[in-house]
């Protein structure tokens, strides 16, 4: 029997798990090796777990997904984070570091209506996680090679290198060296292809801190480039906020 | 089946939309005494972290609110920003957004279409499984998204969340041998979007009639896209346009118990927007190619005032769509000259700027108040799903009133005709969820429900 995939959201921009509908190429063999048991966004077919493997898009944000999750989690013998949002929180995890009070009346006329938790957090930090697949949004590249392991019951290749590696691999111009631009190629996982500096322009850390980061040697960097506290503060807090911070020890 | 007095009709979780939805249908003695969609999707507060951040930064930032339409983001916020500061772009950047755009176009309609709405017309629950029974159709839509998505991986740099974007134009613009190889593919997609028409105009529609204000930018020469003037088609046919500054004077938001994204008002009635609205509102100024496709689909002759609003034609409407986009696609690549520089100069200026675009899906306002030190004080989305939320409504109560009334279906079947007219909508509930602009005077709109869903 095919294995059953899942596709679950949580708090998100449905960009991640467009990415498996944007493997254009891929996506009708694909459905052709597993069997599609949910997957809102793509089909009307539900169908119950278990599931062979789930993937998750998004964080929890909510107590009602705090609770989803670990259903989803009970119901999937393989269960992989998809994205910034699912493996770090994602932008909405810059409520962490504010009021979420203040933010509920800043956007809602009915506050008292938006149940929402103060934080936004990964699925890693409610359940066991069996891969995080890293990206703001992820590549899909990178999801056909961890769709295509865990079909095979192999470990997914994907290093966790820091994009510098993939500049040198492309052959492009260091940003930071040639032109003094602010760039978190250095400390950011690879993923993407560097697809920044190929379009001349700094990293801004899309995919999350790499393995065996040292981020506290960039700061100095980051300052000579032109960055002030705040503009620094900035960089590190977009779409991996809380895992930046975790990698500078706060 | 008869009289069963009251029943409830609740539907959990709504496939085949982008985000995360419900209906909930009240019909007591064959009235329908309620109908609601319920965006359930969790609140993401872009528009509080918004403030304090670099005005340099939304348009990377508002592309995280929709992984579907990341680039009307990007525009909306890079021309209200443009506004605040005084900046017009160099023409040729101009033409180079609009490439970006249509390739954001081509795939977000060749996803509704394909793997969204034409499964519905044709009874399979997917795409993968009508994949079974039209194989080659199914092949040329994954084909035709993938021309669009090529476009925004060139043009911008990746399909989702594109990176060349920035204020005053582009980080690197392409050479011109680059945009080169896209001209064959696109060459093909114009076959193929042909082809989509053809297809979609032979699909079986049901009787259906919206009688919402039709709201689309206008631009004097052009199907508009990357700007233009807030238009409005009444249902008598009047025709009135407001300037993109006085936004939300005209579409106020509202926030209802139920939804977690806001419903709007065009000065205080229901109104739509998107692909049934552009066309209404500039069909006469589609390209001749996509004009023929229009007739072909059975559309009628816009130049003579054909309008559609049977919202269950809107597949048609955005299959002529994908013809204009790819024509246009190809029309800026012939012409193409790299601006001289890829980006004009956009300095900070304390004020307020405004700015719309037409996403996939309808008009996407932003606002941005920029303080002295060139940081965000105040910023405002109006996203078109929560402007279409209370015309979806209206068609939900009108459809589902009228099948009780003649044949009184049975859960499933009145089930699967609620989800149709919603999905008619393509609605973009990640989007649509978030946001309001707590300037805004709600007089007039309605008050708010009393219980929660």
């Amino acid at each position: 029997m095919a294995p059953k995939l899942a596709v679950f959201k949580l708090a998100s921009c449905d960009g991640c798990q467009l990415t498996l509908l944007d493997c254009e190429d891929e996506l009708l063999a694909l459905a052709g090796e597993v069997e599609i048991a949910h997957f809102l966004e793509a089909t009307s077919t539900v169908q119950p777990g278990p599931y062979d493997l789930s993937l998750v898009e998004g964080s929890v944000t909510t107590p009602s997904d705090a609770e989803r999750i670990r259903q989803i989690r009970a119901a999937s013998r393989h269960l992989v984070t998809i994205g910034a949002c699912a493996t770090a929180g994602g932008i909405q995890a810059l409520r962490n570091f504010a009021d979420v009070d203040e933010y509920r009346r800043t956007v809602y006329a009915h506050p008292e209506y938006i149940e929402t938790l103060a934080t936004s957090t990964p699925v890693s930090a409610h359940v066991d996680v069996d891969f995080e697949l890293r990206g703001c949004p992820i590549d899909r590249r990178q999801l056909i090679e961890v769709l295509t392991a865990f079909l095979a019951g192999r470990k997914p290749d994907i290093p966790d290198h820091s994009v510098c590696f993939e500049c040198k691999r492309r052959g492009t111009v260091c940003v930071t060296v040639a032109h003094g631009t602010p760039c978190l190629g250095p400390v950011t996982h690879a993923g993407c292809g560097a697809l920044c500096p190929a379009y001349h322009r700094g990293c801004f850390g899309c995919f999350g801190p790499s393995g065996s980061v040292n981020l506290p040697a960039l700061i100095p960097v980051l300052r000579r480039d032109g960055m002030d506290d705040d503009a620094v503060e900035r960089f590190l807090h977009t779409f991996n906020a809380p895992a930046f911070e975790k990698e500078m020890g706060k | 089946m008869t009289h069963r007095g009251s029943r409830v009709l609740h539907v959990g979780s709504l496939s085949r939309v982008e985000g995360e939805g419900a209906l909930r249908l009240h019909v007591h003695d064959r009235t329908v005494t309620e109908a609601r969609l319920e965006i359930y999707e969790p609140p993401r507060f872009f528009e509080a972290f918004l403030r304090g951040r670099s005005y340099t930064e939304p348009p990377d930032i508002t592309a995280r609110v929709c992984g579907i339409c990341p680039v009307a983001y990007q525009m909306s916020a890079c021309a209200a920003i443009e506004d605040a500061c005084g900046v017009e772009v160099d023409p040729a950047i101009r033409d180079l957004r609009r490439l970006l755009y249509c390739g954001e176009w081509i795939e977000s309609q060749a996803l509704h279409i394909y793997l969204l709405h034409a499964p519905d017309f044709l009874g399979h629950p997917s795409a993968i499984d009508l994949a079974r029974t039209h194989r080659a159709e199914v092949e040329r839509g994954l084909r035709l998204k993938k021309a669009g998505n090529d476009i925004m991986e060139l043009v911008g740099g990746r399909a989702v969340h594109p990176i060349n974007v920035r204020l005053g134009g582009f980080h690197r613009a392409p050479a011109r041998t680059e945009l080169r190889p896209l001209r064959e593919e696109l060459q093909r997609a114009l076959d193929d979007a042909w082809e989509t028409v053809r297809w979609v105009a032979g699909f079986d529609f049901p009787e259906a009639r919206t009688d919402a204000d039709l709201l689309a930018l206008a631009e004097a020469d052009t199907y508009a896209i990357e700007g233009g003037t807030p238009t409005v088609l009444r249902a008598d046919g009047s025709r009135g346009s407001f300037p993109v500054g006085q936004f939300t004077d005209h579409v106020s938001e509202t926030h209802v118990a139920h939804s977690t994204a806001l419903h709007s008002r065009l000065d205080g009635r229901l109104h739509l927007t998107g692909s049934l609205a552009r066309f209404a509102v500039s069909g006469s100024l589609l390209s001749p190619v996509a004009l023929e496709a229009a007739v072909a689909a059975g559309l009628g002759d816009p130049r003579e005032g054909a309008v559609c609003r049977n919202p269950f034609r809107s597949i048609l409407v955005r299959a002529v769509e994908v013809v204009y986009a790819v024509g246009e696609a190809l029309r800026i690549i012939d012409g193409y000259e790299p601006p001289a520089s890829p980006y004009t100069e956009v300095p900070p200026v304390a004020g307020v700027g405004h700015g719309a675009t037409e996403a996939p899906r309808g008009v996407l306002y932003h606002r941005y108040e920029i303080d002295a030190d060139g940081l965000v004080a105040d910023a405002t989305m109006v996203p078109p799903t929560a402007q279409n939320q209370g015309a979806i409504e209206d068609d939900l109560r009108r459809m589902a009133q009228a099948a009780i009334g003649e044949r009184d279906p049975d859960d499933d079947e009145l089930t699967a005709l609620c989800e149709r007219a919603i999905r008619n909508h393509d609605p973009c509930i990640s989007c649509s969820t978030h946001f309001l602009d707590l300037t805004v005077v709600r007089t007039s709109g309605p008050t708010t429900g009393g219980h929660r869903a």
